[in-house]
């Protein structure tokens, strides 16, 4: 178990003061001018060495995603783009960061900047966190106040301007390209790549675009140093993490936590455990909605980081553990996060806009069992054909909840569908489209 | 919802309260980017119908002046303003009740809460509004609460770890016109397990108010 000495995130549960005074009583901002005055590149090498993987889904090597940056301006401003659009079902852990430690993301953007060569970050924060934002806009004034952002940010001598900006409902966002589409005062819809955020990003110009929790725990690793992080955790996972535990246990909570720690220490020692039990268990959604189910079985010595679940045909994605236990219509679960999908793709590429609709309305009819055995293959044949052929990455993960339904528990929905041939199965109210 | 209410105005504009706040909003984007304002003004507009309608909605008239004052094509700003879900483009209730119903609410019960809703309010259908124009019911997508779920995000703020009872208690409390606490309706430390958090509990930190 992680010791609280070891834990990044101390005011998780906003038990203390989440403003300045008490962000520097936790070590915030505790000799952040050293830690820039280390130069550019000591730091991108010092985060490269920490081994932090992207907290925001994809899994991609922090420092090297800071050192895809130009070394020289060439002219155009560099810009940090800060992903707080946290929307993936079942994850929020970017919130509670927000309003309880968001000195940890002011300083994190600060240093980060310093470290790509900008001298201004965006934070888009999903709409629906207005009080969210409310404390966040307070902590960027605070800081702005004490000198330590703005001009000579912390008397380091480098000027850097930190702005709050908010969305207005679409999980689009939370894709890179379309997160700059809408900051620009656009529809959400994501652009092609390449060429890549690095090269021509925000206003055409030089960008990454990082996850809050990514940034949030930059400072800490280069106050406690790469080989603190990166002896935690499991090789090639590094770290600590925040993981969400929503669904069917007895104490859902977010828990900050080695990667690598066993799914059912994670539910057992900090959920509760499963409603009624382990042995009640029917299967978990390791990372928010777009990963692929897990059955029981598949859960019980499962290891909680990139690897692990990718070697199991799932993925870590945002560390958000959605456990449904025996009584879970499992077809009605994926039936809803095809509805999800369904509404929330931008409608900019046919295989999407049509595909999810397409895959909605038949999980609706596998749920209530009213279709044909042979129309489960044609379902699974279609989600292959939207994966892989969307210019984000939304089509990926409408098809891969349904894939890992089909692959874990293609019975059910056999005996779904037998049932009601056999006039035996409830018709399931279904909410109209 | 009275038929006054749904008549499109013909004329919006920003008052005093709304321009300083815009003159915040702009000054955040670089020169001839000023485009990136169209969400925050987009916002001001909704919460400026709110406050002096008691609706918050965006007319498009208000899309019009929004157009003007960021030198956008108007066209450019009613597709924003209909890409996003948080814009409201006609009117609702006092209350606006944003249920998220997507897969870990559903897990957690947002079907009984649901039904509280429409028990108490009458309202059926999506996106209607109670004769009384106190409600609106919007079926909403995660809103990233999801260790509290369900959500019943009233407005600007969450209610979480609702139920049916909980749900009608606070709808009644809304109808007559107070608005409870927000936060867990179970009293727990925000995304804390029930029973209090089982880590961070040997960090001792100096207690301060909030927010200093």
């Amino acid at each position: 178990m992680l010791d609280d000495k070891d834990r990044i995130f101390t005011n998780l549960y906003g038990l203390h003061d989440w403003g300045l005074k008490g962000a520097l009583a936790r070590g915030d901002w505790d000799g952040t001018a050293a830690i820039l005055a280390r130069g550019r590149d000591v730091i991108v090498e010092e985060m490269k060495a920490s081994g932090l993987r992207g907290r925001g889904g994809a899994g991609f090597p922090t420092g090297l995603k800071w050192s895809f940056m130009p070394k020289t301006s060439g002219g155009r401003p560099h810009y940090l783009v800060v992903n707080a659009d946290e929307s993936e079902p079942g994850t929020c852990k970017d919130r509670d960061i927000i309003r309880h430690d968001p000195h940890k993301l002011v300083e994190g953007c600060l240093i980060a900047s310093f470290a790509m060569g900008a001298n201004a970050a965006y934070i888009y924060i999903r709409g629906e966190f207005y009080n969210e934002a409310l404390h966040l806009q307070a902590a960027i004034d605070q800081a702005y106040e004490a000198g330590l952002i703005g001009k000579n940010a912390c008397g380091s001598g480098y000027d850097f301007d930190c702005y709050l900006h908010r969305g207005a409902g679409a999980y689009i966002c939370g894709e890179e390209t379309a997160l700059l589409e809408s900051l620009e005062g656009k529809k959400g819809m994501p652009r092609l790549k390449p060429p890549f955020p690095a090269a021509v990003g925000l206003y055409g110009c030089p960008t990454t675009v990082n996850n809050v929790e990514s940034i949030a725990v930059a400072p800490t690793i280069l106050r406690r140093g790469a080989a603190w992080f990166s002896g935690l955790g499991r090789p090639g996972n590094a770290g600590t993490k925040l993981f969400c535990i929503s669904g069917h246990v007895n104490k859902p909570c977010n828990v900050e936590e080695e990667l690598g720690i066993p799914m059912r220490e994670l539910i057992d020692r900090y959920a509760g455990g499963v409603r009624g039990g382990w042995d009640n268990l029917l299967a978990v959604i390791p990372g928010g909605s777009s990963v692929p189910m897990l059955p029981k079985a598949m859960c019980d010595d499962m290891l909680m980081d990139f690897d692990s679940l990718r070697a199991a045909r799932s993925g870590l994605g945002t560390a958000a553990v959605i456990v449904m236990d025996k009584s879970t219509d499992l077809i009605k679960a994926i039936a809803r996060l095809a509805q999800f999908y369904k509404h929330e793709s931008c409608g900019q590429c046919t295989p999407c806009r049509e595909g999810t609709g397409w895959m909605m309305r038949v999980m609706n009819r596998m749920v209530q069992g009213r279709a044909e055995i042979a129309e489960i293959d044609v379902l699974e044949q279609v989600t292959r054909q939207i994966e892989g052929h969307t210019i984000c990455a939304l089509g990926d993960a409408a098809a891969w909840p349904i894939q890992g339904l089909i692959r874990h528990f293609r019975p059910v929905m056999e005996e779904r569908i037998a049932a009601y041939k056999a006039g035996r199965a409830p018709i399931t109210q279904l909410a109209a489209e | 919802m009275t038929e006054a209410n749904t008549v499109e105005p013909t004329e919006f504009s920003f008052d005093a309260e709304s321009d300083a706040m815009i003159a915040k909003h702009l000054a955040k984007y670089p020169a001839g980017k000023q485009a990136s304002g169209v969400l925050p003004l987009l916002d001001i507009a909704q919460r400026q119908m709110k406050r002096v309608t008691g609706s918050a909605w965006i007319p498009r008239v208000a899309m019009d002046e929004i157009a003007r004052r960021l030198d956008m094509a108007p066209i450019r700003v009613y597709e924003v303003a209909t890409f996003y879900l948080m814009f409201n483009t006609k009117p609702v209730g006092t209350w606006h009740l944003q249920l998220c119903t997507t897969t870990p609410c559903w897990l957690r019960g947002s079907d009984d809460v649901v039904a509280a809703c429409r028990k108490v309010t009458g309202i059926q259908g999506w996106g209607e509004t109670s004769a009384d124009g106190q409600f609106t019911m919007s079926e909403v997508e995660c809103v990233g609460a999801c260790v509290n779920a369900p959500i019943l995000q009233v407005n600007d703020d969450f209610y979480e770890d609702m139920d049916a009872s909980s749900t009608v208690e606070l709808l009644e409390a809304l109808r007559a016109g107070t608005q409870p606490p927000v936060g867990s309706a179970k009293g727990r430390q925000n995304s804390a397990p029930e029973g209090g958090p089982e880590t961070l509990t040997t960090l001792q930190f100096p207690t301060t108010s909030a927010g200093e």
